[in-house]
């Protein structure tokens, strides 16, 4: 939080946090085989982003960095209902959510 | 708050497409299933309705919504070329979703969804609307990968496009946040000046540069970010794989050219080492591994990855020079992927509609003696495939021969002579379908081979593809005055 014009924490930790987690979710998805656990770790990558976006809005004080906070989580929100429906269509047709066992492709 | 009317006129082609795909849903349950077809046409007629819309904002630069969104001739280019293969998937479809005996309306609704995200992409001026674009035209995209609900191959390539898609884009999120806390704002231009004023050094650019290059790379199928291309491409339904293909990887350029141009243009001496070191992985990775395809939908896919490869040719002469011969060779790019759009479209349209007892030939080796069995398919697909390999008089020729004068002009004739042997190498697996097709015979111990499921809707796909592909290698001049109006904008 901000107490009058500056920050009450730097910027810099902020960045940190916000790389640390985005990290933690690009590790998730290229190390993890649960589709769902995967999808977890993407939201991990945009909320990483949207700490960016805050710290940086109140940085500047532009306001148009939490307005695109707003689009990122709506899209995060599309970005899962989409997800979640294709992981229940796939687990119908495969009994399987696990990438490693999704290998009918490639031949 | 009220929004200026010339703001909403100046985005009437996207409301027009929007509306329609809402329309479409609603109308959709109403329908019965034997009249699903009235919503192809309907779609259809919305985009006749935005081809007139857009054909009147060919000129003039004008910037709407407080600068988010840029109507010019580039970003109509761009939307022209879609609406007519939007239109040609349409229709292929028509014939396609009865052929998989697939009734569902809504697959209309999403391919106009999805191109009303390609229409944004193309047409932002500031990385919030190209980044919204970009995730409605690949929402939409994951869905209508996944559309055969009962084939756990469609679905299979769903998932795989929805996780590397999501994955890639919090990528390309990443990339704007930190351009966002370099500038203060994701506007194009206010980037732009910021890396004029304050210099190209900062490390914290350098990282959204690559961050950014990462995620469109995706988007437009480059190696090393191709992976997902051939099980997408060969999972999916062949319509969604033509309009993947041809569409998506579109707007992906435009809007990606957009960015990196007009944005980024401070750093293109970066941007043009980076791209050129992808640029010779994609066409050597993309050629090499096309040789060895058994199926042709995954040859079209690393054929498709190569493409993009010669394309990003002239992506790299835009970045290392400036003026007319970075001009040229954006043009290049625009007319490169305008003659791909065609050949690609007609090519998967024939592979789609080819089938064996309501099964699609997915195998090189069903197309044995096809030029017996179908000889007006087998001449067709000669044609696209000619093009393909860019052999004159095609129009695939005429792209390569602007792509690589624009390199040779730009002092990148080492990048021409590279492309030009790889172009070779891909004419062995284009014109090993065409030897497959016209000398060898079927295999005697099957009884029913591959024919050709003809239907008026498809003739006109396939007859305006090859016009596309035999006019525009005829005549190029009309499309590249389009290009050369179009790419200076960018700057």
């Amino acid at each position: 939080m901000t107490i009058g014009n500056t920050m009450a924490v730097p910027l810099s930790y902020y960045l940190i946090l916000s790389a640390f987690v985005f990290l933690t979710g690009v590790v998730g998805v290229l190390i993890r085989r649960n589709l769902i656990v995967i999808l977890l770790s993407v939201e991990l990558m945009l909320n990483a982003t949207n700490i960016n976006f805050v710290a940086f809005s109140e940085y500047f004080h532009q306001v148009a960095g939490q307005v695109f906070v707003f689009f990122a989580l709506t899209v995060a929100a599309a970005e899962v209902a989409v997800g979640l429906a294709i992981i229940i269509a796939l687990h119908r047709a495969q009994s399987t959510i696990y990438v490693d066992e999704l290998n009918l492709l490639k031949r | 708050m009220t929004i200026p009317v010339q703001d909403l006129l100046a985005i009437l082609p996207e409301l027009v497409v929007i509306g329609t795909a809402c329309l479409i849903l609603v109308l959709d349950p109403i329908l019965a299933a034997s009249k699903k077809d009235l919503l192809a046409w309907l779609t259809l007629a919305a985009l006749a309705v935005c081809l007139g819309l857009t054909s009147s904002q060919m000129t003039g630069r004008i910037f709407v919504f407080s600068d988010l969104v840029v109507i010019d001739a580039y970003a109509s280019f761009w939307k022209l070329l879609l609406y007519i293969v939007t239109g040609l998937t349409v229709l292929l479809s028509l014939a396609y979703l009865k052929a998989e005996r697939l009734n569902i309306g809504e697959y209309y609704g999403f391919i106009l969804l999805s191109l009303a995200g390609m229409m944004v992409m193309v047409s932002g001026a500031d990385l919030l609307t190209i980044y919204l674009g970009t995730e409605l035209m690949s929402l939409s995209l994951y869905v209508m990968a996944g559309l055969k609900r009962t084939d756990a191959r469609s679905l299979e390539a769903s998932a795989k496009y929805f996780v590397l898609g999501a994955f890639s884009s919090g990528i390309l999120l990443y990339g704007i946040s930190l351009l966002f806390g370099l500038a203060g704002s994701t506007r194009l231009s206010v980037i732009a000046d910021a890396i004029a004023t304050q210099g190209t050094g900062h490390p914290l650019l350098s990282l959204a540069l690559v961050l950014l290059a990462v995620g469109f790379g995706f988007k437009l199928a480059v190696v090393p970010f191709h992976m997902w291309t051939p099980d997408v491409y060969q999972g999916a339904p062949t319509s969604v794989t033509a309009f993947m293909a041809v569409a998506s990887k579109a707007a992906s350029f435009g809007a990606f050219l957009r960015v990196f141009v007009e944005g980024l243009g401070g750093v293109s001496a970066d941007w043009s080492i980076l791209f050129t070191v992808i640029c010779l992985a994609t066409l050597a990775l993309g050629n090499l591994v096309a040789i060895v395809q058994t199926n042709i939908k995954r040859m079209l896919a690393y054929s498709s990855i190569a493409h993009a490869g010669y394309a990003l040719i002239g992506v790299v002469v835009a970045g290392r020079q400036g003026g007319a011969t970075a001009s040229t060779g954006l043009a290049s790019v625009l007319l490169y992927i305008a003659v791909y759009s065609f050949m690609t479209l007609g090519a998967f349209a024939l592979v789609g509609m080819l089938r064996k007892e309501g099964q699609e030939s997915e195998t090189i080796e069903e197309y044995a003696g096809l030029a017996k069995r179908e000889p007006l398919a087998a001449f067709f697909m000669l044609v696209f495939l000619v093009s393909l390999a860019g052999i004159p008089p095609t129009a695939g020729f005429i792209g390569k021969f602007y792509i690589f004068m624009a390199a040779v002009n730009g002092g990148m004739a080492w990048l021409a002579v590279v492309a030009v042997i790889f172009a070779a190498i891909s004419a062995f697996y284009y014109l090993r379908i065409v030897m497959v097709m016209y000398m060898r015979e079927p295999d005697g111990s099957t009884q029913s081979q591959s024919r050709l499921e003809t239907s008026p809707a498809l003739s006109f796909v396939l007859a305006c593809a090859l016009a596309g592909v035999v006019l525009l290698g005829l005549f190029p001049d009309s499309l590249w005055s389009l290009a050369t109006h179009a790419a200076p904008l960018l700057k």
